[in-house]
């Protein structure tokens, strides 16, 4: 239940999205776009989002593709998380995105919604990272295609009144070795404490990193390290640890310390799994 | 559906296969929509934060947690609650296997194991388990309400 009341748009359009977000912004409305909304109706109870409207993107139907086409996988930002359980074209995003949440919230959280939100979590970003995705943003400038590897730092970069449409995956990354590795606190179904997600390609392995810092993160510098095939695994692990953005998260669901040990460890796994060559 | 102009509005909601119709706040959850304005208490509030499951109603066929839902999106959808359901086979194995002590998460526990029967008569155990952390029982009756959905499961021919 919301203290508040505000009022409610379902665009049939990118355009009427865009137009109505300039209208309603000029009516000082404080606009927001809206997908699954878990996040807005979450913190709107706690009054730490308000918004005198909100524009709901679910009628849009680009936001709602799901094609392989031309050798890439388009995906709409406001497909639900569970659409990718039961269509595993990509099945890196299969394995991150059901360690999200639970299953009945995966049936609303949305793609979007999880990339462009405010937990530090959001790690239906990574698969998009390690496969050098594109995303399609929509704005009052028109529409604008982006390397996600550079529109992607700490949060997605967009400007005001812009918001995600699409992301495109290449094909050849699909089926690429992978690995997603996701640990709680407790149990199967704890709160989170980090993800680690992995792809080979060109016998490289890719990494992206989430609940490890407060945001998602892929790191070119990391990865050279982890990939030097001059050093031991357990080597490349602790070079690469100098270059970890700051700061390390230090909260209730673990210390930073016990973070970087359960990296440690993660890392191990990965090397195991996918393996790099080792001397 | 149009686009909504107005903060305040009447709907018609598709709820156990009769339509109601009445006026609510674009900001409503579908949960107080259900018991505030529809009577209709069978869907608990629980965490009011998505993460009890308590009250869980069927959309679509789909489980979903109607505190984490604006009863505006549920236009065009067949919504199905606990007052729905008259004597199922998941509702008859609760009571057989004991599977609920206050009740309070039970109509939400009934309705994401009929959700999974309505998809699929023969889950493997991961999707039970999958589907069942949805939800919560602070009674802690797990074993019980998991008993209770195989039963049903044991109890349907092999396709
Ligand atoms: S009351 Fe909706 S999930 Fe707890
Ligand atoms: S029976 Fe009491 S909360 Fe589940």
């Amino acid at each position: 239940m919301l203290s508040y009341n505000f009022d409610y748009y379902q665009p049939k359009s990118i355009d009427e999205a865009v137009g109505l977000y300039q209208t309603l912004k000029a009516e000082e409305k404080k606009p927001i776009y809206y997908s699954g909304g878990t996040e807005i109706i979450t913190l709107g109870r706690l009054n730490l989002v308000k918004t005198g409207a909100v524009i709901d993107l679910k009628g849009i139907p680009e936001c709602m593709e799901y094609t392989l086409h031309n050798h890439q996988l388009i995906i709409g930002s406001a497909l639900s998380l569970n659409t990718f359980e039961e269509n595993r074209l990509f099945p890196l995003l299969t394995l991150t995105s059901k360690e999200i949440a639970d299953y009945t919230s995966r049936n609303k959280i949305t793609l979007g919604g999880n990339i462009c939100g405010q937990i530090f979590y959001r790690e239906a970003v990574l698969p998009f990272l390690l496969t050098d995705s594109y995303v399609t943003i929509a704005g009052p400038n028109g529409i604008r295609k982006a390397a996600i590897n550079e529109i992607f730092y700490c949060t997605l970069q967009l400007e005001e009144g812009e918001f995600l449409v699409q992301i495109a995956t290449e094909e050849k990354f699909l089926m690429a070795p992978h690995l997603s590795v996701k640990k709680r606190k407790q149990w199967d179904t704890g709160y989170p404490l980090i993800t680690v997600a992995a792809l080979k390609k060109d016998e490289e392995i890719r990494f992206a990193f989430s609940g490890l810092c407060p945001y998602p993160f892929r790191s070119k510098q990391i990865e050279t390290i982890l990939n030097n095939q001059d050093l031991s695994y357990k080597d490349r692990i602790s070079t690469s640890f100098q270059y970890l953005p700051k700061p390390i998260l230090n909260d209730t669901e673990g210390s930073s310390g016990y973070r970087m040990f359960v990296l440690e460890t993660t890392l191990t796994n990965i090397f195991s799994v996918l393996g790099g060559e080792e001397k | 559906m149009n686009s909504y102009s107005a903060n305040r509005l009447k709907i018609t909601l598709n709820i156990n296969s009769e339509m109601y119709e009445k006026e609510i706040l674009a900001s409503d959850t579908l949960l107080s929509v259900l018991r505030d304005k529809l009577g209709l208490t069978g869907a608990k509030p629980g965490c009011l934060n998505g993460d009890c499951g308590a009250c869980t109603v069927i959309i679509d066929k789909r489980p979903m947690k109607s505190c984490m839902l604006l009863a505006v999106e549920a236009f065009d959808t067949e919504i199905l609650t606990i007052e729905g359901l008259k004597d199922t086979p998941i509702q008859r194995a609760f009571v057989e296997q004991f599977a609920f002590q206050c009740g309070y998460c039970t109509p939400g526990f009934i309705l994401i194991c009929h959700a999974l029967l309505l998809t699929d008569h023969h889950p493997t155990n991961e999707k039970i388990t999958t589907w069942l952390s949805s939800n919560i029982c602070r009674c802690t009756g797990y074993q019980e309400i998991e008993n209770a959905l195989r039963s049903v499961i044991n109890s349907l021919p092999l396709e």
